[in-house]
């Protein structure tokens, strides 16, 4: 079974690079995805569009009341909170896509306004830390896992381990396990 | 208490664990101690500098030609800042006031200047042209100024020296004789 | 004279706090144990006091005494009796009085059960839980005195914030204190053995069902919370990554990443500082979250008004934290144990990389609620982060979380082999891969959906599986089905009713992904007899209608019938509701469950209502029932875990009862 070991080790190996990369291109997809996907607004030259309702609703959802607390446009119930759900609305007749409406209300009140901070200057750092935080914390975890980890030597001393129990003795395994704590 | 952690034994291998504990103790708490003296900031009051601002006017307002403007351009003079919006009830009250004190001040050394507070810009104009209003007025970008001058409701207005210094506040709309009162005596001392 | 017996009654408590503080610690130092004793019964003592207080203030607002500035602030005289109970907790002065109507609560209850069994630890751990005290009842008494009178007595009360006149409210508040405050034992527990030098598990096995207890309260507190945002919030959500929410959220977080580390602590004697660490985290994070809402240095949709108590909070957090990280790192050697890991694929490797993932998702809720501040502390402007970036930077730790949910328990201590964790794995991941494809066959097309969905369903098939297989294992030996089973919980309910709170979590995870990932909006004015189509509803406006509702409320209300599919099953009645005191508006949703969706409609009231005419916003959530089914089962799962254990407590009461003979 030395071979086995072996196996047990380059297995959880592979099984951690995996998930690191696994992850990375998870975060990546998440934020990139989203961003792709808006571009390919259509401009159609100064004639008034009708806005529905659900059009403004969809980015009053994510533009933030900039004076109550945490509340988005779109549940804020205050005459200026009305007021700049009629911004958003003429902003979209006249043909301005949803950035520009971002931008706008960034421009007027600060990024403090929009729930996505924008993928520049120091609200760049919302984006990054994440990004940057998860393979890092898996590198340093996963270092600290493998120096835990008792050396193969130790290991095969080891008579305390008890081997893998087979299926169908389940029951004797549970009875152990409810003894020994 | 803590001399026992700054002079660890040299024997003993540097344990990254406790530094990674006290550095974030640390910086949280200066963090936290930093967002207090914040929050627990308030206005600048009668007798203290006034923050500095940059304004930009909105279309059709200017200050001596030009389209933005700093405290510093207007010192010399006496300046009377007011907080205002369009969504506001009682800034309607003085809003008349004001232009009317204006226009009576306007070449003795006396600048208004209106900063409309989380406002949307069709409906500031709107606002100043129903009231004919012809001192400089200006959007709040950002909330900036707001910001800077603490103020925790519109109308506020501040009345600031010619070199600088706060001299009045007043929340909620402004009386005229307070107004014109405290105009004169600015000018009796700096004239 | 009510009044004065309240606040009287506060006082002694604050005294007999204090008094313990300095016996428990006199006691300790010339080694005397009457003063220890008498230390303990008066810290017992502000149990009884605390109750006469809060029962007086409860008494001011039952007979309207409006010169009690608290009772003036959050009552009224036509509030509703029940209304007026919860108002006790209806604002800062009085929800601060009830939290050390809660801490008495725990400590009294502590201090009695532990008092023969870790003798050890309860100088230190009276001294702790004292100071403790101390900071909040001298915040009562001197700083936000709920008893505090008005100059003028008014005629009538402001009445209680409507956001919070909500059955809902009854319970929330109550739930989430239980759970933020039961985490001072565990803590006590642990700062008193890293006093004492007692580094073994008696801290662990003492608070335990503690620790267990108040992250019971906190799940409580959190899905209720929940509940009533969806229920009165009227946004078609439950969870908003709000600064007070988030603060609930995160001792949660530490507490499960504790809750199942502790288990490596208990089989394998490792990881004993980590341990340490994490309930550390987690009461400061209790401690910390507590100070940052109510200190007003985040602001919040909840935030309390701003007071004085923000640099007295930041002078106890300060305090607290070098305190614990004092001895947490004093005492780190003597945590170390030499143990080593067999196996990356064993269960106690598993444990960690829960706690990894947990910790991580920690970190960075963390960093998100504190985004505004950093963005002001560097470049002068507030920043803010909003749910979509959460969701995002949350929702693959999450589902790998779910992923590690369902392979852990095939885990076994010290080592588990790959081929046979594989061979484990191998149908349940196939079986999931078909859902998911029948899924993709039924049109869904959302990616990210369907790995959850994968993650989800192969987590639930492997946790089922352990039922099953556990249950089988028992009638092999000749018991009927539901006796092997029911025998299988009785027989380890901390395991069963750990994977209860799987599946309960799994559930809520159907419903997140549900309502997240497939969510319908849309709005729109009708005109009586006018429909609007959402998915496979439509709506029609019968009739609105305005009358007085009781208090000062003025009430819009629609009539709406519902038809599905072209049948008509239902009549609902969303309505606006209009303080017309204060001026306040509320949207009350109404809304149509069933186990695949909740129809939700919104009377949207700053659009214009006509007798004949009105704007609605209708949500389809998909699956969100299944969030509150999920939690049921979650809570069931906890209270099999925590429920003591009959045959054990028994055994030990008598031992206690002979060595109370033997002592007397």
């Amino acid at each position: 079974m030395t071979s086995g070991r072996f196996y047990v080790s380059r297995f959880t190996h592979h099984v951690l690079r995996f998930m690191l990369y696994a992850l990375i291109g998870l975060l990546f997809f998440m934020v990139a995805l989203p961003a792709i996907a808006q571009d390919g607004s259509e401009n159609n030259g100064g004639l008034k569009k009708v806005v529905t309702d659900d059009e403004v609703n969809k980015i009053a959802r994510v533009v933030y009341c900039p004076v109550c607390e945490s509340t988005p446009l779109d549940v804020c119930q205050t005459q200026a909170c009305a007021d700049w759900r009629q911004i958003i609305r003429e902003m979209l007749e006249e043909g301005k896509t949803e950035q520009d409406v971002f931008d706008y209300f960034s421009n007027l009140y600060g990024p403090k306004v929009l729930a996505e901070p924008p993928r520049e200057g120091f609200s760049l750092l919302v984006w990054i830390v994440p990004l940057v935080l998860i393979p890092v914390g898996v590198v340093f975890f996963s270092r600290y896992m493998r120096n835990l980890r008792a050396d193969e030597a130790e290991v095969v001393t080891d008579t305390a381990v008890p081997p893998p129990t087979p299926a169908n003795d389940y029951l004797s395994q549970i009875e152990k396990e409810l003894e020994g704590k | 208490m803590m001399n026992e952690i700054e002079q660890p034994s040299p024997s003993k291998p540097i344990r990254w664990g406790n530094i990674v504990v006290w550095i974030s103790i640390v910086a949280l708490l200066g963090m936290a101690g930093w967002g207090l003296v914040q929050t627990s900031k308030t206005r600048p009051e009668a007798g203290q500098p006034a923050p500095d601002f940059t304004v930009q006017f909105l279309d059709g307002y200017q200050w001596e030609g030009r389209e933005t403007a700093t405290l510093d351009d207007f010192k010399g003079q006496v300046v009377v800042l007011n907080f205002w919006a369009s969504w506001c009830v009682e800034c309607r009250v003085e809003a008349d006031m004001f232009e009317a004190t204006w226009r009576k001040y306007a070449d003795r050394g006396v600048v208004f200047l209106g900063v409309a507070h989380v406002d949307v810009e069709p409906k500031s104009m709107e606002y100043l042209r129903e009231f004919n209003i012809t001192y400089p007025n200006a959007l709040d970008y950002g909330d900036r100024v707001s910001q800077d001058y603490e103020i925790t409701g519109v109308p506020e207005t501040f009345v600031i020296d010619q070199s600088g210094q706060v001299v009045y506040v007043q929340l909620g709309p402004m009386r005229e004789a307070t107004l014109t009162q405290t105009i004169e005596q600015l000018l009796a001392q700096g004239g | 004279m009510i009044v004065d017996i309240g606040y009287i009654s506060l006082l002694l408590a604050f005294l007999a706090a204090i008094y313990s503080a300095v016996a428990a610690w006199y006691g300790k130092s010339k080694n005397e144990e009457r003063w220890i004793e008498s230390a303990r019964n008066a810290t017992i003592a502000t149990l009884p006091l605390l109750l006469v207080s809060s029962a007086m203030l409860i008494a001011s607002i039952l007979r309207n005494d409006f010169s009690v500035e608290y009772v003036w602030r959050v009552s009224s005289i036509e509030m509703p009796t029940y209304l007026k109970y919860t108002a006790l907790w209806g604002g800062q002065a009085g929800s601060l009085l009830f939290w050390n109507l809660v801490l008495a609560v725990f400590t009294a209850v502590a201090m009695a059960n532990k008092w023969r069994s870790q003798k050890d630890l309860i100088p230190n751990a009276l001294i702790v839980i004292s100071l403790t005290q101390i900071f909040f009842l001298g915040i009562s008494a001197f700083v936000e005195n709920p008893f505090a009178r008005m100059e003028m007595v008014p005629a009538n009360g402001n009445g209680l914030n409507p956001l919070l006149r909500h059955p809902g409210m009854i319970i929330h508040p109550p739930m989430l204190y239980l759970g933020y405050i039961g985490f001072i034992i565990p803590y006590t527990f642990a700062m008193a053995a890293l006093m004492a030098g007692k580094l073994d598990d008696g801290w662990i096995k003492a608070t335990r069902r503690w620790t267990l207890t108040a992250w019971l309260f906190l799940s409580l507190g959190l899905i209720l919370g929940g509940r009533w945002a969806y229920d009165v919030l009227g946004w078609g959500g439950y969870w908003g990554w709000d600064p007070v929410e988030n603060a609930s959220l995160m001792p949660w977080l530490s507490g499960t990443a504790f809750l199942h580390s502790v288990m490596i602590q208990e089989k394998r004697q490792m990881f004993k500082w980590w341990n340490m660490v994490l309930i550390v985290i987690t009461y400061s994070l209790v401690v910390w979250g507590t100070f940052i809402v109510r200190s007003g240095v985040i602001s919040s949709v909840h935030s309390f008004a701003r007071s004085a108590i923000g640099p007295l909070f930041f002078g106890f957090v300060v305090i607290m934290l070098l305190f614990s990280a004092y001895w947490i790192t004093k005492r780190r050697d003597q945590l170390a144990t030499g143990n080593k890991l067999n196996s990356l694929l064993s269960r106690e490797a598993a444990f960690l990389y829960n706690n990894f993932l947990i910790i991580t998702i920690l970190v960075i809720v963390f960093f998100f609620t504190h985004y505004p501040m950093i963005s002001e502390l560097f470049i002068g402007e507030q920043g803010f982060v909003g749910p979509p970036v959460y969701e995002k930077a949350l929702a693959p730790l999450f589902t790998l979380l779910v992923i590690l949910m369902g392979i852990a328990p095939l885990t076994m201590w010290y080592r588990s082999s790959a081929k046979r964790l594989g061979i484990a794995m191998r149908w349940p991941a196939l079986a999931a891969l078909i859902i998911t494809i029948g899924l993709f066959a039924l049109g869904i097309r959302h990616w990210g959906a369907l790995l959850g969905l994968w993650a989800t369903a192969f987590a639930a098939i492997l946790t089922l599986l352990e039922f099953w297989k556990g249950t089988r294992a028992r009638m092999k030996k000749g018991e009927p089905v539901w006796t092997a089973f029911s025998r299988l919980m009785a027989r380890n309910r901390r395991r069963y009713g750990g994977y209860w709170i799987h599946m309960g979590v799994l559930m809520m995870a159907l419903g997140i992904i549900g309502i997240e990932s497939f969510q319908q909006e849309t709005q729109l004015r009708l005109e009586t007899g006018e429909r609007l189509t959402l998915g496979r509803y439509e709506m029609e406006l019968k009739g609105m209608e305005r009358y007085p509702g009781p208090d000062d409320l003025l009430i819009t209300e629609a009539t709406i019938n519902v038809y599905e599919n072209g049948k008509f099953v239902r009549t609902l009645l969303p309505r606006t509701e209009l303080y017309t005191r204060t001026g306040q508006p509320m949207t009350i949703p109404s809304i149509r469950s069933t186990i695949a969706d909740d129809f939700y409609v919104i009377l949207v009231n700053w659009e214009p209502t006509t007798a004949t005419a009105a704007t609605f916003r209708v949500f389809l959530n998909p699956l969100v029932n299944w969030v509150w089914a999920g939690g049921f089962v979650f809570i069931l799962g906890t209270l099999i875990a925590a429920w003591p254990d009959k045959k054990k407590e028994t055994v030990a009461s008598r031992a206690a009862q002979a060595a109370l003979g033997a002592a007397d």
